[in-house]
């Protein structure tokens, strides 16, 4: 069963919030990982290992570059 | 001598320790001859000889922030609390970047961290280890962590040796600062060992107490019944500073560092000579490098760690270079040994003891052992003379390292 946007938004929020404190609430879809929420390389792959255990999709490093925004992570989980 | 040297001084002062998360805490407790050693009760006790340790009296995880403190490993943790009590405390509100230094070291850097992290690749693979295991295992990591906070950038360091390293940091501060490499100089010690395979290890060496059924009274220098030293975590810290930047700003002084001595035992890789030639040899460099004599030296914290081997001979050094009027002690009768940390704390308990004049007393001595050959401060703390005086803190270490660091009173 699909999630919804919504839903994969809430679940990163709270990746994001476990991993760097940036409250949930701060992370909305537009948002840029490196230039709005200041999150290194490193916590990008902390941040790609817990979406993948919370939504069983496995992100490669070579995606993962290419994943600049919140939104461009929530598309790669819904497709 | 020196006397043509830069003067260093002493501006800010941050410890946790088993005594207390902080300065404060810490030495109150330690005047009032407090224990810090706990039973352990974590499930891997049974597998050890040792059923005690002197643990942190607070908890860094519940002092930082998770997120900060799930990518720091224990030591590292410590060093950073430490740090910025000492920070906050020495209230620098400028300095040059280029003109800051960090010297930070710890005796064995982040096992807690390489252990658990191979626990991590066995089970679950490369996939599952955090991508800060590198910078949590680094023994610099404690240094790195501080020199990113306040923007160091004269120099990052980290020294180690062993259970010298806290003081040996210390000593290579004083040297920045003197050799014009910076103004100011963040320096300590951090160690966070307390896991069982440390404990074991130890324990195979025949080093630690294992007074399992008084665990408070484990912890006895120069004791004729002591059996091992108790293992201890946390952290010291001390803000060095030209004499002449601290003036500059006005600063609250609470010692001069006045210089440091250091030599090696070449003798053996863990235990200490028994001539005690390496310890007369630091400490008489360390009197050299400050210009100042024996008779000047009013205090020592030493290194005496509740060993068989090493506490007697300590004292035999003293007092061949220094004399038996000293009041000596050794605040690891109440902290335990905290291995790399210890120079730092006990630097800092070293510094608070000249300038509130009070030597600390060493606890748990029943009977003094016949050979120590200088006078130990026990059961109460004793008030230290007026005037200018002087005080050193000895460190030894595995490897046979000696290190002697002299403060004096301002």
């Amino acid at each position: 069963m699909a999630l919804t946007e919504q839903e994969i938004l809430a679940g990163i929020g709270k990746i994001i919030n476990e991993i760097t404190g940036i409250p949930a609430s701060e992370v909305s879809p537009e948002k840029s990982f490196v230039d709005d929420l200041d999150i290194d390389s490193l916590s990008m792959v902390e941040i790609a290992v817990a979406a993948q255990d919370e939504f069983g999709v496995e992100i490669p490093d070579e995606q993962l570059k290419n994943l600049k925004t919140v939104k461009d992570v929530i598309n790669f989980i819904q497709n | 001598m020196n006397t043509d040297q830069v003067r260093v001084v002493v501006t800010g002062l941050g410890a946790t320790t088993p005594l207390g998360g902080d300065v404060a805490s810490s030495w109150s407790a330690l005047l009032a001859g407090q224990s810090g050693v706990r039973n352990l009760t974590e499930d891997w006790v049974d597998s050890v000889p040792v059923k005690f340790a002197a643990t942190a009296a607070v908890d860094p995880t519940e002092v930082l922030p998770r997120p900060e403190a799930r990518r720091l490993d224990r030591a590292e943790q410590f060093a950073l609390v430490a740090a910025r009590e000492a920070w906050a405390h020495a209230a620098i509100e400028k300095v040059d970047p280029e003109r800051l230094g960090v010297v930070v070291g710890s005796g064995i850097g982040g096992i807690t961290t390489v252990l658990a992290a191979y626990d991590t690749f066995k089970e679950r693979g490369w996939q599952r280890l955090s991508p800060f295991t590198v910078p949590m295992l680094m023994p610099n990591g404690p240094a790195g962590w501080i020199g990113i906070e306040l923007g160091a950038r004269a120099g990052v360091h980290a020294t180690v040796s062993a259970c010298a390293t806290g003081a040996e940091s210390i000593g290579y501060g004083i040297e920045m600062i003197r050799s014009g490499r910076a103004d100011v100089v963040v320096a300590g010690g951090t160690e966070a060992a307390i896991h069982p395979l440390n404990i074991g290890s130890f324990a195979a060496m025949r080093a630690m107490s294992t007074r399992n059924d008084a665990p408070q009274l484990a912890s006895r220098p120069w004791d004729k019944s002591r059996d091992g030293f108790v293992l201890g975590e946390g952290a010291g810290i001390v803000v060095l500073e030209s004499e002449e930047h601290a003036r500059a700003r006005g600063a609250k002084v609470y010692a001069v560092a006045a210089g440091v001595g250091y030599s090696a035992d070449a003798h053996h890789i863990a235990q200490p000579d028994p001539t005690g030639a390496g310890i007369v040899l630091a400490m008489r460099r360390a009197l050299e490098n400050s210009g100042l004599t024996g008779a000047d030296i009013k205090h020592i914290n030493a290194h005496s760690t509740s060993t068989p081997a090493g506490d007697v001979v300590e004292t035999l050094a003293i007092n061949e270079v220094i004399g038996d009027h000293p009041l000596v002690t050794s605040t690891k009768s109440m902290t335990g040994h905290l291995l790399g940390g210890a120079g730092g704390i006990e630097s800092v308990f070293t510094i608070l003891a000249l300038h509130e004049r009070i030597a600390p007393a060493t606890t748990n001595i029943e009977e003094l052992d016949e050979g120590v050959a200088v006078e130990i401060v026990r059961d109460k703390p004793r008030a230290l003379p007026d005037g200018q005086i002087a005080a050193i803190n000895n460190s030894f270490g595995f490897g046979g390292h000696d290190v002697a660091v002299a403060f004096t009173s301002v």
